[in-house]
């Protein structure tokens, strides 16, 4: 930006005074400060979960369920497999849920609702759904699920909370993904004839369908990572259950209920459960992003 | 697509006969039911909340409930002041540390950062978010707060004099050990808000300042940051209300004890903290005051997540010719940060 003073004498006066380059080249090191302190934590956290989880990892980890055995020092304290098991089936029975029904609203936001009222108070309501605090949706289903049929805890409860959770991002996903499909495509196809809902699941769907799977990726990614809606409706068991009508184990559930127990050997196995979770969210992260890069949309 | 009437009677050649509208008439109606079936849901989700609420509310007064000093489960009384002082002390205290990271983060990467360098910064921002809030909990618990635990005892130590900070014993889980984690939390959502909306200012501006001979920072500084300030603002705000909800982290790391911390170092609980902590042997009154924390919560971050959503739609909105794309890219990127 400054003229070097040796080459004219006569630009000199432009340069930028000391004063100035001084504060600028503070600013620049204090932003980078910034930037390498928000890095930090990522790289802590990773570090530790490698070190602390691989070595609670063995072969017996993720085929034995947890056992109460805590008493005593070198009980068998057990794996994880009715977690791991219960986590991927709630959160399977949550997507089959929340899927189609978000992807439905943001369909009908985009090509029938668009800029009229009531898509208007829909799309706020989605707004406010994706602000809900998790926990507030375990509370809810708690009163109309458990509390409300008058039975227990169950797995397909949790799916129930788990889905609401899902239903405002996959909405939101989906329907800016949507309005990036080009019109001139609509319209072409409208113009040879076709029928509104063969346009939507010929022509829109197909061509968005990619953008999609990233935002709905992102969803099934965050919702397997929740705890809080899980402990009041699904609660969590030791023994593996592919019953998703009785109690279900989960990941995170297990992982709170070991961190909150005064137990060292519990400890050691949340760390080797967090890393299995971390793992799993991590692969669904980069699916996510591999196929967002893929989509010629966005 | 209708075409007009042939006189004479009979359809027009160009009209489908009955039958085969049907699939657009039943898709059509079908959807609107969906999207007005998420309206019934949230209207039916607050009808009960309240409900359920409402004896404890009838005991304490709404006010009574949300002020009073007073959370004591022997003897059935329910005052969530603690609770509300322990939710609004962490999230403003991760306000304090995570926004001016997170914007500086954004500020690097759109600003400063060599262009090859811009993807990766992104992503290893956004994985922040990928963390589940549990891990979060036993990250902090067994490896930040043992491990900050001497800095605190220092700090508190030196700066005995100065009320709620110093002077007393620093215990492992505290209320500033859950805000400096929720401060982690919350930089990814802020930093891509933060970034989503410095990406709009116009070249232009940046271009006519440097034109002018300012400096990096001076450009930075008069052109790029006055024209974000409201969409900054926005982004901290929908952080607030992402921490303001945050229930495991917080619950593990603030401590657990439902009373009116008597400083920073010290245990304390928050209401989202308080309904996972309590809530499995919760009976009756008690139970009651726990839906109601929830439903104070509900509206807390309905509330400020309005106000946020309001300032970030009004940052994007209206300034640029392609609007609608930055705030298609916007909502995007809340999405990707995990919203």
């Amino acid at each position: 930006m400054s003229t070097p003073g040796a080459s004219s004498e006569s630009l000199a006066r432009f340069a930028v005074s000391r004063a100035r380059r001084r504060r600028d080249r503070l600013a620049h090191g204090t932003i980078l400060a910034g930037t390498v302190i928000a890095l930090i934590p990522l790289m802590l956290i990773v570090y530790y979960l490698l070190i602390k989880g691989l070595g609670s990892w063995s072969a017996s980890f993720f085929t034995t369920d947890p056992t109460g055995n805590t008493f005593f020092k070198n009980s068998n304290i057990g794996g994880i497999k009715s977690a791991l098991l219960g986590t991927l089936e709630m959160v399977a029975l949550a997507s089959a849920m929340s899927i189609p029904l978000g992807i439905g609203v943001a369909v009908w936001l985009v090509e029938y609702g668009r800029t009229s009222w009531f898509a208007h108070t829909v799309r706020f309501a989605v707004d406010m759904l994706t602000g809900v605090p998790s926990i507030v949706f375990g509370l809810f289903v708690y009163i109309v699920l458990v509390v409300g049929t008058g039975s227990s805890f169950a797995g397909y409860k949790g799916s129930v909370a788990l889905a609401l959770l899902m239903l405002p991002v996959v909405i939101r996903s989906g329907e800016v993904i949507l309005l990036l499909v080009p019109e001139g495509l609509r319209e072409s196809a409208l113009a040879l004839g076709a029928p509104r809902w063969r346009v939507i699941f010929s022509v829109v769907l197909p061509t968005a369908l990619p953008g999609m799977v990233t935002g709905v990726l992102l969803a099934v990614a965050r919702a397997a990572g929740e705890t809080a809606p899980l402990l009041f409706t699904a609660a969590s068991t030791l023994k593996t259950n592919t019953d998703l009508g009785q109690f279900m184990n989960s990941l995170p559930v297990q992982i709170y209920n070991d961190v909150t127990s005064p137990t060292t050997s519990l400890v050691e196995r949340a760390w080797g459960a967090a890393l299995a979770l971390v793992t799993i969210i991590l692969l669904l992260n980069v699916f996510a992003r591999l196929i967002a890069r893929r989509s010629r949309l966005a | 697509m209708e075409a007009a009437p042939i006189p004479g009677g009979g359809r027009s050649t160009l009209e489908r006969p009955p039958l085969a509208r049907l699939p657009d008439r039943a898709l059509k109606y079908g959807l609107t039911a969906i999207a007005a079936l998420i309206l019934a849901l949230i209207a039916y989700f607050f009808i009960r909340l309240v409900g359920e609420a409402r004896p404890a509310f009838g005991k304490f007064g709404a006010l009574g409930f949300a002020f009073n000093n007073d959370w004591n489960i022997p003897a059935e009384r329910f005052g969530a002041l603690p609770l509300v002082v322990g939710t609004l002390l962490t999230s403003v205290l991760a306000l304090l540390i995570g926004v001016p990271v997170a914007v500086a983060t954004a500020i690097y990467a759109t600003e400063l950062c060599p262009a090859r360098l811009r993807a990766p910064l992104t992503l290893l921002v956004e994985l922040l978010a990928a963390v589940p809030s549990v891990v979060y909990g036993l990250w902090g618990l067994f490896f930040l707060a043992p491990k900050l635990l001497p800095a605190e005892q220092w700090l508190a130590d030196r700066l005995s004099f100065v009320p709620f900070i110093g002077g007393g014993l620093v215990t492992i889980p505290n209320y500033f050990v859950a805000g400096l984690v929720l401060a982690i939390m919350i930089l990814p959502i802020v930093s891509a808000i933060s970034r989503e909306v410095m990406a709009t200012v116009p070249a232009d501006h940046k271009e006519a300042a440097l034109g002018l001979g300012a400096t990096r920072w001076e450009m930075i500084r008069m052109a790029v940051l006055p024209y974000c300030r409201s969409g900054i603002v926005g982004g901290a705000m929908l952080g607030l209300g992402r921490a303001i909800g945050e229930t495991i982290a917080v619950a593990i790391l603030i401590g657990g004890t439902p009373r009116l911390g008597s400083h920073l170092f010290g245990p304390g609980e928050s209401l989202a903290g308080s309904i996972a902590n309590e809530f499995g042997e919760a009976q009756g009154l008690h139970r009651s005051a726990l839906f109601a924390a929830g439903l104070v919560l509900f509206v807390l971050t309905l509330l400020v997540n309005g106000v946020a959503r309001a300032l970030v739609l009004r940052a994007a909105r209206g300034r640029t010719a392609q609007a609608g794309t930055v705030d298609a890219g916007m909502r995007l990127a809340d999405t990707a940060a995990g919203v």
